[in-house]
């Protein structure tokens, strides 16, 4: 079943009079429970392509649709809602919430977003705090934890909404190899556990290697979709 | 609501630096506005009490048409007797009012037996004249504290000028208002302060000798002076005696009664407006002050955190609770900043209190300040501040929530 299908999709960006197309006519289709990456170099589109299935941003022409709603069309709100209801984000950077500690960084979404109760809330974020081996860090700030530990913490807060999609835009950019296959590890054992739907945006080979499914995009076209190493672990 | 409160607390512990000196400002600008309006109310207290309960009383009353000649204090323009009654019948039936006393006042010739000069003089009942203006006999410094009859209580600088003392002989003669002249000798009881304001300077002796001065068989008032019990409510009741006083015609049908308060009758009043005017100055530098300083400190708080913005917007938060997260924090730091002014200006006015500053005012010398934090003062300034904190941080809370994910999770 498909999650995503994006067909024909134009983004142009406007630069005072000049007209820059960042994706040029891109088709695809993603499964639910997939593990894909989109590959290609600096200013290929894969940013974009991105901002566009995880509602940041509209396509100029084309009609995308995630989780059978067309996205294309949601107002600001619906798509705040939408994005908090259907997705989770996963940044380069990490973006914790420095003035929060790891506990409420990843309660954020349940507390803020979805309004859970807080017997909920503490259930869930212990136990994606225990899947990903942050549960004894829990009361530290993001200063005082390693940039792989942001990470794992980055990726416990966009799973604890339950999301059907969670985008991750070059998770381990900033990450040394070790961290980066371990972040890796724990993402795709978070697909095989919750079923979550997980795309990521990348240059990485330790990405590409690990995953299942390849869209190579070029001059924000969409040149090539390939399977890759990446399998189901069961 | 909790957690916002929390997320916005921690972000101003997390810039502790800009928040200290926003809310230092803040609570300076608390604590001079809160001393201003305590001192200023002090001395506008102590100068009003003493204009009012040493010689004007709280209103006047006057027969129509006397205040428009009251420098020749015409004995033509004095209410009758029969005036005088319907008056007193009329006032009594205030329960506000607590006291009244009427006045004979004239202008005569003051003689020692060998100079002689000027002298205004009222003519009063004492019991009633000092029931209604309690500070008169405080105003006597040499010799008895008493208004007997064949005694005058004459002002200072005349006993100055003429060189007279308590105890001595003196004279006074008046033209009544048929034009023939008297005279009545009269023993100097005590030499009374003068003050500032109309009536300052006059002497003072028994209504009944003003009455054989002036050759009056039966009592004709110059002035009223009334005394209210509740000095806060001085327009309502003005408004009620006024209303009840306006009923009484003369035969072409106008009023009999001019009815003035204090304010219409002492120059200080536009003294007192002036500092009224001064301490809404005061109150909008300080609105100045935390407008300013908010919206600065807010407008960078957003640009620095455009990325978190962007974050937290992606992950699905609501505008309006980004809108409300900043607008938190423009409050908090309000109330932080109130608070602390709030606890500077009282230990202010307690330390100003206990050193005890004396002021002098006119001729009066050494009244002392005696400033007080009122809860209405405390309120209102509190409200205003916290009001202008979060309107000071609307228009960067509304940058923020407008703010789109992809363009603030972009920024660098």
């Amino acid at each position: 079943m498909n999650l995503i299908s994006a067909v024909d999709i134009n983004k142009i960006y406007q630069s005072g009079e000049i007209e820059v197309p960042a994706l040029r006519s891109v088709n695809f289709e993603i499964e639910a429970g997939s593990f894909i990456s989109f590959i290609g170099p600096s200013g290929s589109g894969k940013t974009t392509l991105l901002n566009l299935i995880g509602c940041l941003d509209k396509p100029t022409s084309g009609k995308l649709k995630v989780a059978g709603v067309i996205t294309s069309d949601l107002s600001r709100r619906e798509a705040a809602s939408f994005r908090g209801e259907n997705l989770g984000f996963i940044f380069q950077d990490f973006n914790l919430i420095p003035v929060l500690t790891v506990y409420e960084n990843v309660e954020y979404p349940l507390l803020l977003v979805q309004n859970l109760p807080y017997k909920e809330r503490k259930d869930r974020v212990h136990s994606l705090l225990e899947k990903v081996g942050m549960k004894d860090q829990m009361n530290k700030y993001p200063d005082q934890i390693s940039g792989g530990q942001k990470q794992r913490v980055a990726v416990a807060r966009a799973l604890v909404s339950k999301p059907r999609l969670v985008l991750a835009d070059e998770p381990t950019a900033n990450l040394d190899s070790k961290t980066a296959f371990m972040v890796i590890d724990i993402m795709r054992q978070m697909r095989d556990d919750y079923g979550v739907t997980f795309i990521f945006s990348t240059h990485d080979p330790k990405i590409v290697s690990e995953v299942e499914i390849l869209f190579t995009l070029e001059d924000g076209m969409l040149v090539n979709t390939s399977k890759g190493k990446g399998g189901r672990n069961d | 609501m909790i957690k916002l409160f929390k997320i916005a607390l921690r972000n101003l512990i997390r810039f502790k630096r800009r928040t200290l000196l926003t809310t230092s400002l803040i609570a300076i600008g608390v604590l001079f506005v809160m001393v201003f309006i305590a001192a200023s109310s002090s001395f506008n207290n102590i100068i009003i009490g003493q204009i009012t309960d040493s010689m004007l009383g709280h209103i006047q009353v006057h027969k129509r048409g006397y205040m428009a000649s009251i420098d020749s204090l015409p004995l033509t323009l004095n209410l009758s007797e029969k005036g005088w009654k319907k008056f007193q019948s009329i006032a009594e039936k205030i329960p506000e009012i607590e006291s009244i006393s009427p006045r004979i006042k004239f202008g005569g010739m003051f003689s020692n037996y060998m100079d002689s000069t000027n002298i205004r003089i009222n003519g009063v009942y004492p019991d009633m004249e000092i029931a209604t203006i309690p500070l008169l006999l405080a105003r006597v410094k040499g010799g008895e504290k008493t208004i007997k009859k064949g005694e005058i209580l004459i002002p200072e600088l005349l006993a100055t000028g003429l060189k007279v003392k308590a105890g001595d002989s003196v004279v006074v003669i008046a033209t009544n208002k048929d034009g023939s002249v008297n005279g009545k000798q009269f023993r100097v009881s005590g030499i009374i302060e003068s003050v500032t304001g109309p009536g300052g300077r006059d002497g003072y002796i028994h209504i009944e000798d003003a009455k054989d001065i002036l050759r009056m068989e039966e009592l004709e008032v110059s002035e009223v002076a009334i005394r209210i019990n509740d000095f806060s409510k001085l327009n309502k009741i003005n408004d009620q005696l006024t209303k009840n006083l306006s009923e009484s015609k003369n035969k072409k049908g106008k009023p009999i009664f001019d009815i003035r308060t204090w304010e219409k009758l002492s120059p200080f009043y536009n003294i007192s407006k002036m500092i009224d005017i001064m301490t809404i100055f005061i109150k909008l530098m300080l609105i100045a002050i935390v407008l300013v300083s908010i919206m600065n400190v807010m407008i960078m708080a957003v640009y620095e955190r455009i990325r978190e913005i962007g974050t937290i917007s992606a992950i699905g938060t609501m505008p309006e609770k980004i809108l409300v997260l900043f607008l938190i924090e423009g409050f908090s730091l309000g109330v932080i900043g109130v608070i602390i002014g709030n606890i500077l200006a009282g230990i202010s006015i307690f330390l100003m209190n206990l050193i005890k500053i004396t002021f002098n005012f006119s001729r009066q010398t050494g009244y002392v300040l005696s400033p007080e934090l009122k809860i209405g003062d405390i309120i209102f300034v509190s409200v205003v501040v916290i009001v202008m904190s979060v309107f000071a941080t609307l228009q960067p809370a509304i940058k923020a929530a407008k703010m789109e994910p992809v363009d603030a999770l972009r920024h660098v």
